[in-house]
């Protein structure tokens, strides 16, 4: 109930990017560009094992294959002039304090090692291409609960490693897969064991320091039987005005009655790309939670899917989309299901204002024999002025009759009607307008972990006062 | 101080339309003013233009708040100096909690007030116990899905919260039965009769609601104009009556 109140003690002028830069070492900064060495360079700092050397260069023929998306937000990336890896300082480090300190620095202003203390069961902390911190509390590691960079996954785990990369994303999958599959670095790897509960969230705060960087993570999470985790997974940048790409994939495996939360809140600065795939495995009775906050970066494709195999598993999609200052955000959702019985609910909430684009894609099929199967798509979306727009693409693709597929869509601005009321309690435009925004998306926002919707929520009245008295 | 709201020869229009052809009245805290009036006479118009409706164009006339000029002033100001105005079809704001616009609100107007929030949480409770309004409305949107009767009380709740010096309420009593205009009308009594007394420009097309109010004036509006004051005696020879004799008898 007092979410709204407790932000307005919070003045902080940090909207999409801020100023930090930390000053690290950088042993390996990569000159601009992607060929066969640089691929080769990256395996060969890591000291990977060969089959994943070759897997690299496989991957990089299909990246160089495969034509650029022609559907979405125009996409102007010089592949060129991105550099594939940066190493800010040869570190691993399990204890904030084991970190050099003009890194520790950066994550104490941004307050990670606080989070971690109050709310988290572990986290992992990537800066630039690699993992630098990385800790889970001990009593989770007893129990088998595995939380690491996903390089380091790789080195302790190789063969559980193995088994589930590239597995649910297949390296042809799209462009930007591939490309993912030719220089990733960084990522969280988790591994539940079965029946055990993660209770409080892992967390894995990503950031980008250097300025032309492509950062590339790769995160697996395995969820044996009847286990449950919540990750969430944060993004920042400080603001170079020079374009860095972020392209992720995410892999998430649901065992049978498993639950998986997996939350991203992410704040890119407007230098960024970010095209990422995240797609779940949910086995029988499993329960895959997929939260979105896409406040930052300057072109955002993210969809995430569920892919439900077992009888009776269900997908949750909540996103909330946020495009300003000629920024677009093409997101969606997109849920296949594959056995009887499976249930999956879609909510996007989209907001632009000041020559924002919001997209909404959405993809749910139902192939026969998905007896009883139930889906509910909703998607709302408010534009704030009239140089911002919203685009809505739902698709449904339904072959079974016993099947449920309901959608709702609506798209509107704010009313005279309400700012006049509210304004008549007391309140300015300004406030009346993030009130009318903050309810807009209340059903969403509650399912953002607090530390993330208060960011959000000042976030949100920043860009509105911003906004000023237009529309 | 008590506070004093004038209206001098106010002409107002919207999309090119003109709805008040002239309006001069005075409002002073402390005293119950009524307005009465057949449908589309501009009382709903009359009180957006006091509370500062930007839809509303002014094209004449000017209105004043204990001698200052607060014609084009926006809505929140006026609020802040003291004016209110509950709303005869209240909006939908959905997802927008009441207790989050009540809270804010209130904050607006008693920066300094020392409560806690659990204590405040309990003092609007116990506020809209007294309204006879259901405390579960409190975390639902404002007015999403509420009823008529609802909606008035929510409104009468935020105005005894808010206190403010001087109320203009529109058609409080349409769209209840007699007994839900009843507890209306009672808790309307309670909020403007408690001290310090506020001052009110109460409009109703009925007199009905004002047998348990008691106005000390009635001022009878048509065709965009005040064209009769008189006491509660001229809201009694309306109901016999009907408005039609007071532009016959002009």
């Amino acid at each position: 109930m007092d979410k709204g109140s407790k932000i307005d003690e919070i003045i902080e002028e940090r909207a999409n990017g801020d100023r930090i830069i930390t000053r690290a070492r950088y042993p390996h900064v990569f000159r601009e560009g992607l060929d066969r060495s640089v691929v080769e360079e990256i395996s060969e700092i890591k000291g990977e094992p060969e089959w994943m050397r070759r897997f690299r260069l496989k991957a990089l023929e299909i990246f160089n294959s495969k034509p650029m998306p022609n559907w979405g937000p125009p996409l102007d990336i010089d592949f060129n002039r991105i550099r594939y890896y940066v190493l800010p300082d040869e570190v691993k480090a399990r204890r904030w304090e084991d970190l050099p300190e003009e890194i520790r620095e950066t994550y104490e202003k941004l307050g990670i090692p606080e989070i971690e203390r109050k709310y988290l069961s572990g986290s992992v902390a990537q800066l630039d291409s690699e993992g630098v911190y990385a800790n889970i509390k001990r009593q989770l590691e007893e129990k088998g609960v595995i939380f690491l960079d996903s390089d380091s996954a790789l080195k302790k785990y190789p063969d559980l490693f193995k088994e589930y990369f590239f597995r649910i994303v297949p390296v042809m999958d799209s462009k930007f897969s591939a490309l993912n599959g030719a220089v990733w670095s960084g990522g969280s790897f988790i591994y539940v064991p079965e029946n055990v509960r993660v209770d409080l969230p892992l967390m894995t705060y990503f950031r980008m320091n250097m300025m032309q960087e492509g950062q590339f993570e790769h995160t697996i999470i395995i969820a044996e039987k009847g286990s449950y985790v919540s990750y969430i997974e944060g993004c920042t940048a400080p603001i170079y005005n020079v374009t860095s790409l972020h392209s992720a994939v995410v892999e998430v495996y649901v065992k049978e009655n498993a639950h998986v939360k997996f939350t991203t809140v992410q704040n890119w600065s407007r230098d960024i790309l970010n095209l990422s795939t995240e797609r779940a495995r949910v086995e029988r009775m499993g329960r895959m939670e997929w939260v979105s906050g896409s406040l930052g970066s300057r072109v955002t494709m993210l969809y995430p899917s569920s892919y439900l195999v077992g009888e009776g598993a269900t997908a949750s999609h909540l996103s909330i989309s946020l495009a300003s200052d000629h920024t677009w955000k093409d997101n969606g959702s997109k849920v296949i299901h594959f056995a009887p019985n499976t249930s999956s609910k879609i909510i996007s909430k989209s907001i632009s204002l000041k020559g924002g684009t919001t997209v909404f894609r959405g993809l749910v099929r139902i192939p026969k024999g998905s007896f009883n199967s139930v889906s509910h798509v909703q998607c709302d979306a408010l534009i704030l002025d009239e140089s911002s727009r919203n685009f809505t693409f739902p698709h449904n693709e339904v072959y079974e009759e016993s099947a449920t597929v309901t959608h709702e869509a609506s798209a509107g601005r704010i009313g005279e009607e309400q700012l006049f009321y509210i304004m008549s309690r007391g309140l300015t435009e300004d406030e009346a307008r993030s009130m009318i925004v903050l309810g807009f998306l209340d059903d969403v926002m509650k399912e953002i972990p607090l530390e993330f919707s208060l960011e959000l929520n000042r976030l949100i009245k920043l860009k509105i006062s911003e906004l000023g008295g237009t529309g | 101080m008590s506070l004093r709201l004038e209206l001098v020869d106010v002409h107002a229009e919207i999309e090119g339309k003109e709805i008040l052809k002239g309006v001069s009245l005075t409002v002073e805290q402390g005293r119950f003013h009524a307005l009465m009036g057949p449908n589309g006479s501009g009382k709903t118009t009359l009180s957006r233009v006091i509370m500062g409706d930007r839809r509303y164009k002014i094209t004449k006339g000017s209105i004043l708040l204990d001698g200052e000029d607060i014609t084009n002033l926006p809505a929140h100001e006026r609020a802040r100096k003291g004016l209110f105005l509950t709303f005869q079809n209240p909006v939908e704001l959905p997802g927008v909690k009441l207790f989050t616009l009540i809270r804010s609100s209130y904050l607006v107007h008693h920066p300094d007030d020392k409560r806690s929030f659990q204590e405040f949480i309990t003092y609007v409770q116990s506020k809209a116990r007294l309204l006879g309004m259901d405390t579960s409305l409190l975390s639902r949107g404002v007015n999403e899905g509420f009823s008529g009767g609802e909606r008035k009380k929510s409104e009468i709740l935020q105005m005894s919260l808010i206190k403010p010096r001087i109320a203009i309420i529109d058609e409080i009593d349409s769209g209840l039965d007699v007994d839900a205009l009843e507890a209306v009308a009672k808790s309307l009594k309670d909020t403007i009769y408690t001290e310090p007394k506020m001052g009110v420009l109460l409009i109703t097309h009925y007199q009905r609601i004002l047998k348990y109010l008691a106005p000390d004036t009635v001022h009878v509006m048509m065709d965009g104009r005040i064209i009769k004051s008189g006491d509660y005696s001229l809201a009694l020879k309306i109901e016999e009556r009907g408005y039609e004799w007071i532009r016959e008898a002009r």
